[in-house]
């Protein structure tokens, strides 16, 4: 365990760790282009130069010391990268002094003499990490008078990614991440010196299922999302930490909102789960599932036609189907798709009523995972729906059987939340159509929600509060990132700025607000129609009461979930601690 | 009432201000000189006041020949303390990627502080001289793109004042 002093801090760092991830582990960045955690050491850029040395020492091993009776330092003759120095005992680095800041701006003038400076028209900036070191770590001047060297602008590298080789800064994380991550190394430096640029080999393109990964791992905006391009400016987006529901395997991210419209998915660190990266497919579809074809709004069928009608009338419209019928007359469907705490509301109504022909449907697709993030298991909650005890009772039907029980008209009343009955089988859905009162949660419009007898609107996972447990068992929290009707005034200062300040007599104060509503709180609302007692105010309280009531959520809290990145089943006494989180590079706090 | 000093000013006048009708006199006095100096008033809207290129008054887009010089960079929506300007950008295949595909400045919002034009990194916003702003309703007082483009060489004052003291 050698013991190294960076900037005067006693450091313990670990056998074989370099200086840049010591001084990281505790919580100190030395300024860095081209290193990466995930990725392998290139020390190209020469940002991280600092200056190391060590005690200078007396034949006898004594320190030795000057006339004001400081230690002195032998310092090495040249600066080191601290990417690619291995830590020694009784190491000094030094990362702030006169030497170390000198070749900071040095590398910085380097770096800049051939960027464009593009920023108003790049969409990197606002999170630019060459933007954030020149105001950090430059003399803020170029002495460059010469014109700059024009290169390949607008090179499709692959489906998703645009180059712009004139903003490149050779730091080469994209061409290593396509070797060592994505595992398709078709990158590659082409010319030489100031020439140099990046390409694709010939009859090669990055297709990878992680290609996008390499726009947010560039420090410059070279990478650029072809889906995302100048949709907005990072600044005038709120950003939400939240869960990914493209599958089983949970992804942290953020969702990027402007004008109440999720823009953009992105990545967060954490190490436990997805580390530093989450698929195209999990960031192309994420804006997508929260914005298009959404329900809005109850709706009540009349004569065949489905109408939009009051929450009093569609709640009363239900609890009467429900409380009319017998229990062995009646089938809920869970979903691997909805939270936790949705579900346990669908449990806690399923005991209330007694029913017993509880389950939920399975998904998966063999195609789709492929060992590195990706799983087969498509939906994000399977294992939170069957912890949370949505499960078929003493004598209940499986969602299996339940298509030939319809057909026999021994359902009535069937309940199914956030799920497409067509995603189990064709003959399930058709059977649906045969029970008395349909009664659908939903947040999409899907086949089931339009041939609903009563459409509850669900809030999506993106307007409400909530957890899903991955594949691995760990139970992650997601906060609200768009505005409903019913979370306007709880979001407030959380909107982005458009949202936040606009007027009715402003155009772009034109987001919708859906009318839609959390499935707990819904089924809360139906509950109570069937005189149970329940009054969960917020999905914190519909957690407590599963933790309190479930085994495997003993002790959790969202403030625990938060505070160790997700907690796994059964772990929430002795929580595994949240892991170093390294951001790239973000939009600072404004 | 000890310790109170009073200074009201009816202590203050003069025997003859409080008498009042010398200082009537005097006033009409000066009302009648001034009806035989030159006029500072004038007669607008048939006479006109042309500001100097240091007047702030409506925001405008500079417009080239080929088009605007605005790239849709967002900052004057973002350094905007009143939020009139929106935004939109769009993709051209021009050297300069980027074009406002929307741009709206609401002027029932704007309060001509000129923060916009002084953060445009291209110099593509600008205060014109324009201050006769009456719209017919709220619809109206938001501005887009064919109200605000304003061909370059209308705005040549206005650039050389911000070339010469920005």
């Amino acid at each position: 365990m050698p013991q190294i002093l960076i900037d005067g801090r006693a450091i313990e760092a670990t056998d074989g760790q370099t200086i840049i991830e010591a001084a990281l582990a505790n919580g100190i960045t030395i300024p860095h282009f081209c290193w990466h955690p995930a990725l392998s050491v290139a020390g190209n850029c020469r940002m991280c130069l600092v200056n190391v040395g060590s005690h200078k020492k007396d034949v006898d091993g004594s320190l030795m010391f000057d006339e004001h009776g400081v230690p002195v330092v032998n310092w090495i003759p040249k600066l080191q990268i601290a990417c690619a120095t291995p830590v020694a005992q009784g190491m000094i680095v030094d990362t702030t002094g006169k030497r170390t800041v000198d070749a900071q701006e040095a590398v910085m003038e380097f770096l800049l003499v051939n960027h464009p400076l593009d920023c108003p028209i790049c969409d990197e900036a606002g999170q630019c990490k060459l933007q954030e070191y020149a105001f950090r770590h430059s003399k803020g001047k170029s002495r460059f008078q010469e014109e700059k060297v024009h290169k390949p602008k607008r090179v499709q590298l692959g489906p998703e990614i645009m180059f712009d080789g004139e903003r490149c800064i050779s730091c080469s994380r994209c061409i290593r991440f396509a070797e060592e991550v994505a595992e398709q190394p078709v990158l590659t430096f082409v010319r030489r010196g100031d020439k140099v640029t990046i390409e694709t080999f010939p009859d090669t393109t990055f297709d990878s299922p992680y290609s996008m990964n390499v726009i947010d791992i560039c420090p410059v905006g070279a990478l650029t999302s072809i889906d995302f391009r100048f949709k907005a400016r990072v600044w005038e987006m709120s950003f939400t930490d939240s869960i990914c529901p493209g599958c089983a395997r949970g992804c942290n991210i953020k969702i990027g909102v402007m004008n109440n419209e999720v823009l953009r998915a992105e990545p967060r660190t954490n190490m436990h789960v997805n580390t530093y990266w989450m698929c195209d497919h999990g960031r192309i579809t994420t804006p997508d599932v929260i914005n298009d074809s959404r329900t809005d709004g109850p709706m009540i069928r009349r004569n065949g036609v489905l109408v939009p009608t009051s929450w009093e009338e569609a709640l009363s419209v239900a609890g009467d189907a429900l409380r009319s019928s017998k229990p062995h007359d009646i089938a809920i469907i869970g979903s691997a798709f909805a939270s936790n705490e949705d579900n346990y509301a669908l449990h806690v109504l399923a005991n209330h009523l007694k029913v017993t022909n509880v389950d939920f449907i399975k998904h998966n697709d063999h195609t789709f995972g492929d060992g590195t993030l990706r799983v087969n298991e498509v939906a994000p909650n399977a294992i939170g729906a069957h912890a949370v005890g949505i499960a078929p009772g003493n004598g209940g039907l499986g969602v299996d059987r339940l298509a030939e029980r319809i057909k026999q008209g021994s359902v009535k009343v069937l309940v199914v939340l956030e799920d497409t009955l067509d995603n189990h089988s064709t003959e399930l859905a058709a059977a649906s159509a045969s029970v008395d009162t349909l009664i659908v949660l939903s947040s999409r419009m899907s086949v089931t929600a339009q041939s609903a007898t009563v459409l509850l609107p669900a809030a999506s996972f993106a307007e409400t509060h909530g957890t899903f447990t991955n594949i691995l068992h760990r139970v992650q929290h997601f906060s609200p990132a768009i505005v409903t009707k019913e979370n306007e005034r709880y979001m407030g200062m959380q909107m982005s700025r458009w949202d936040k300040f606009g007027a009715p007599n402003d155009r772009w104060s034109q987001g919708v607000r859906r009318d839609n509503r959390a499935g707990w709180r819904i089924l809360r609302d139906v509950l109570n129609a069937l005189g149970s007692k329940v009054s969960w105010k917020a999905a914190a309280d519909v957690f407590a009461e599963l933790a309190m009531h479930v085994d495997g959520f003993k002790h959790m809290s969202y403030a625990l979930l938060d505070k160790h990145q997700g907690v796994a089943l059964g772990k929430g006494h002795s929580p595994d601690p949240a892991g170093i989180v390294y951001e790239s590079h973000v939009l600072k706090p404004n | 009432m000890a310790n109170v000093t009073t200074n009201t000013e009816a202590q203050r006048m003069t025997f003859w201000e409080k008498i009042y009708l010398p200082e009537i006199a005097r006033g009409l006095g000066l009302t009648l000189r001034q009806m035989f100096r030159p006029k500072f008033t004038r007669q607008y809207p048939e006479e006109r006041w042309e500001p100097e290129g240091s007047y702030r008054g409506r925001p405008v887009l500079v417009q080239e020949e080929d088009g605007e010089r605005c790239v849709a960079c967002g900052l004057c929506s973002r350094v905007c303390p009143a939020l009139a300007i929106e935004v939109r950008a769009g993709e051209t295949t021009a050297e300069k990627e980027r074009y406002p595909e929307k741009f709206e400045i609401n002027m029932l919002r704007c309060i001509y502080c000129g923060f916009c034009e002084e953060v445009c990194p291209e110099e593509a916003i600008v205060m014109s001289k324009d201050y006769e702003l009456v719209f017919g309703s709220q619809e109206e007082g938001i501005l887009g793109k064919e109200k605000l483009l304003i061909p370059v060489g209308q705005l040549q004052e206005r650039l050389e004042f911000l070339r010469q003291w920005r």
